[in-house]
């Protein structure tokens, strides 16, 4: 129809502006609000720590911008294996996760031994600390033929996307099951096998519902790559202790410890605003 | 002070390009029951999610009991307080009991004692022919069960008025009788209704005045002989045709 049209027609009565002058009014005094009592709240904290009797000492050990600024290239290099090391353990993990997921689905006495391998598993890296799957990994595979040599980035990358495969594979059959059984049925009575039933209409709306989840499990695997450290790839946090080895000062931590966060940052923003999308689409009455 | 509970003056509402309201005047009288009628589209959920304060108005004014609820700056959770809402798939919180679901409002909002408001509900509930559901949990009621205890959950608190949005599309027609027979009940003990429908021939025996939503107006307003057997505009004749020989 002639909506478009209408939509230019339409301007706001003199009460309408007035409305909305008031709630920008309104709006205005919140944000001033917030800002006079994020400072009050920062001032008092930050004040209660500057007074404290052993300040002077910690702000040498741990806030020392000489070392930071020395460490700092170090920690950035070294930063940038754990980048690597996520980017290969996120493809493994989705790649991993979604076939324990569909295996744990499968229906049918025939399929016993491949459910009881998915269950089995999750079972098993849910329940085992990451540093021990990684000091395992990390030092008993290379042990099992000691004539080659496996770069240490390499089997942490595989002991993280051990560990982290069980999480996300539970997050997917948890969503998988959320899908309402009448999209299978429905889908089934189109003459869908279940493969395909799974494949075009129970995981894609599955994914929908959990990536919320996903994106926190990815929050969570981006500072749990750090640990591959302890098998002495030269990551952030042992580049860190590197140089805390060398000037017994603990800034270089501190620094590692900062630029983790700065990279978990935006996927943190992004996992709310994505969250906050469906919630309002969930509002509206869609179907989410 | 006037004596309508409902007043619209105006009202508006886009959501982007889609201008689904046109500036609705449209007034409810204290006792009174007023059904829209309209096509899918025409604005009538919009009009009833404007009223409670769901969807916000983008131009125009909504007084209840005189008060002006589209201020910037009122208490929504006051106003809603003050509407009873049943919603087409009933929406029952199906983690509680019946008296649950019933007593909710009352005792966490107006702050009634428990007892208390379990003796009113279960009163309501026996009224209604739902004596024996007092504590099961919705799963175990029919659909028009589970509506009529949406209907008394939306009553127990007394409101000014009653916003009833298709609440029989959802229905097994073998059900539907049960739900319209407690809204003409609801009638008869006088209370206020805003009520939107596709169920003519209910329409026309329940209603006071019949509102026909066309292009985000009320198109046609008046008592529901007039309408249904005088239409004055072409659009409201051929909306009337397409649903009664089909």
């Amino acid at each position: 129809m002639t909506d478009r049209a209408a939509v230019e027609a339409f301007s706001p009565s003199a009460l309408e502006l007035d409305r909305r002058l008031h709630r920008r009014r309104a709006s205005r005094r919140s944000v001033l609000i917030a800002l006079v009592s994020t400072l009050a709240f920062a001032g008092v904290g930050g004040w209660l720590v500057v007074t404290s009797p052993g300040w002077d000492g910690v702000r040498q050990m741990f806030f020392n911008l000489e070392i930071a600024a020395d460490s700092f290239p170090k920690i950035l290099e070294g930063l940038w294996l754990n980048i690597r090391v996520l980017f290969f353990a996120t493809i493994a993990v989705a790649v991993v996760a979604t076939l324990l997921a569909v295996m744990r689905s499968l229906r049918g006495p025939v399929w016993f031994p491949l459910r009881a391998i998915a269950t089995g598993y999750t079972d098993l890296f849910r329940g085992l600390p990451v540093l021990i799957v990684l000091y395992l990994v990390g030092f008993g595979v290379p042990a099992l033929n000691p004539e080659t040599r496996i770069p240490i980035a390499v089997l942490g990358t595989v002991g993280i996307s051990l560990c982290y495969s069980a999480y996300v594979a539970e997050v997917l059959r948890a969503g998988m099951e959320a899908v309402h059984p009448s999209q299978r049925i429905a889908a089934r009575s189109l003459g869908l096998s279940h493969a395909k039933t799974l494949r075009m209409v129970v995981i894609p709306q599955a994914l929908r519902k959990v990536v919320p989840a996903l994106m926190n499990d990815f929050v969570s695997m981006q500072k749990d790559v750090g640990l591959i450290s302890v098998l002495g790839a030269v990551d952030a946090v042992r580049a860190a202790q590197i140089v805390t080895a060398q000037t017994y000062n603990f800034t270089p931590y501190v620094v590692a410890g900062l630029l983790f966060v700065a990279m978990s940052f935006p996927m943190i923003r992004l996992t709310d605003t994505v969250s906050a999308r469906m919630a309002r689409r969930e509002q509206q009455g869609g179907t989410v | 002070m006037s004596a309508s509970v409902l007043e619209l003056h105006g009202v508006h509402k886009l959501f982007g390009d889609n201008h689904v309201l046109r500036g609705v005047d449209l007034t409810v009288a204290s006792h009174e029951v007023v059904v829209v009628i309209g096509a899918s589209g025409s604005g009538k959920s919009t009009l009833m999610r404007t009223i409670n304060l769901i969807e916000r108005v983008d131009d125009g004014r909504i007084l209840l009991s005189g008060d002006d609820i589209t201020a910037p700056d009122v208490d929504v959770d006051k106003v809603r307080a003050r509407i009873g809402v049943v919603f087409q798939h009933f929406n029952l919180f199906p983690h509680m009991r019946v008296i649950d679901n019933v007593t909710l409002a009352a005792r966490k909002v107006h702050g009634i004692e428990a007892s208390v408001a379990r003796e009113k509900a279960v009163g309501l509930l026996s009224t209604f022919g739902l004596a024996e559901k007092v504590d099961d949990y919705p799963d175990r009621l029919s659909g028009g069960q589970q509506q009529r205890v949406a209907i008394v959950r939306a009553i127990m608190t007394d409101p000014e008025l009653l916003l009833l949005d298709e609440i029989t599309s959802a229905l097994d027609p073998m059900l539907v009788g049960e739900v319209l027979d407690l809204v003409r009940d609801l009638k008869a003990q006088g209370s206020t209704m805003l009520m939107a429908t596709h169920e003519m021939s209910f329409a026309r025996s329940v209603a006071d005045r019949i509102v026909f939503m066309h292009g985000g107006r009320p198109l046609e307003v008046g008592p529901p002989e007039q309408i249904f057997e005088d239409p004055q505009h072409p659009e409201t004749r051929e909306f009337l045709a397409r649903l009664t020989h089909r």
